[in-house]
């Protein structure tokens, strides 16, 4: 099938930026999107054109790097997974698609569909830690920790850090990921001496980084590759209020 | 490859990428025309048993060969790094 596509190009983080129609030709809806790129980029290299720069690395849903817009949806159509395991059976012939990188303050462009996104590691670095003396790994099971609480921990660790919370949201908001962060150390013993420290130094980092406001709207959950639900934001909120009420 | 160096360039990587890739092939070749021998998966043709099987020199090649960079379009130097075995022994085997 042949599809066409409009594609951000932005030379650097000065280039003001424009869209950029290409014709994807010859696609075959076995190709995942990303092959179908790197196929257009083929074709651009051959004609001596800079190929179009985007982010990703596992190619199979679990990394993070991977991500922009198709047609205004994070990860494009398909709910609970990443762009790079969309496949084009998902399209048909004549489709035209936008492309474009993820959009807020707090990501800048760098080229094309690629973000920074450092400042997801900034917040990570301001408390998503636990801090214990390593030396010999002591053995797993000698903390019991209910099931529950490990089901609830394990489904806000699938965070995989990719942004497209923050690239939905209308206020460019960072709560889902850093909720998933404290609600996932939160929830084990490991994580339970630091949390409130925890949450300040997240919550801090990320107004200083410059994402918006949470206002409950829930595109992030909507489209997140992990499928993480809101309740984490209710876990953010609840560890920062705790800790802002003692005064750690 | 197109772009330049002083930006973002993703087609720089992938050629840094390969250029890599041929580096690590040269010397693999480099290594093993060093080995005369034949030992596991470094099969010579001109160091094999009647059989056909892998003819071993465990008396001069029972170490590991470590390669040195010297800097770009110069030869890597060989530091060996002997192996003693005390329990299971290196023989000759048959994979018939």
């Amino acid at each position: 099938m042949n599809l066409t596509l409009h594609v951000w190009r932005q030379k650097n983080s000065s280039d003001p930026g424009r869209m950029v129609r290409y014709e994807a030709t010859g696609v075959s809806e076995h190709m995942s999107f990303l092959e179908m790129l790197d196929v257009v980029n083929e074709g651009l290299i051959a004609k001596g054109e800079e190929p179009i720069a985007f982010d990703h690395d596992c190619r199979e849903g679990i990394c993070g790097m991977c991500g922009f817009m198709i047609d205004g949806v994070a990860h494009g159509p398909r709910r609970g997974t990443t762009i790079c395991q969309l496949h084009m059976r998902y399209f048909k012939d004549g489709d035209e698609l936008y492309l474009e990188p993820w959009r807020a303050r707090a990501f800048p462009v760098i080229k094309d569909l690629v973000v920074d996104r450092g400042a997801f590691d900034r917040i990570i670095a301001a408390g998503g830690y636990v801090s214990v003396r390593t030396g010999s790994a002591p053995e797993a099971n000698s903390i019991p920790i209910p099931k529950e609480r490990a089901e609830l921990a394990m489904d806000a660790a699938a965070c995989i850090g990719c942004g497209a919370c923050v690239a939905m949201c209308p206020n460019g908001s960072a709560a889902l990921f850093t909720g998933a962060k404290i609600a996932h150390l939160g929830r084990l013993p490991q994580g339970e001496p630091e949390r409130d420290r925890r949450a300040i130094a997240m919550a801090v980092q990320m107004t200083k980084e410059g994402f918006g406001h949470c206002t409950n709207i829930g595109e992030c959950e909507a489209v997140c590759p992990k499928q993480i639900k809101v309740d984490v934001i209710a876990r953010l909120h609840r560890d920062y209020l705790h800790a802002a009420l003692t005064g750690r | 490859m197109l772009g330049q160096g002083e930006e973002f360039n993703q087609s720089l990587e992938k050629a840094g990428r390969v250029a890599d890739f041929l580096e690590l092939a040269e010397l693999m070749c480099r290594d093993a025309l060093e080995r005369n021998e034949s030992c596991g998966g470094h099969f010579r043709e001109e160091y094999q048993t009647p059989e056909g099987e892998a003819l071993r020199n465990d008396a001069e090649y029972s170490d590991v060969a470590a390669w040195e960079f010297q800097g770009a379009g110069k030869a890597p130097a060989l530091h060996k790094e002997p192996l003693q075995f005390e329990y299971v022994l290196p023989a000759q085997r048959s994979y018939k």
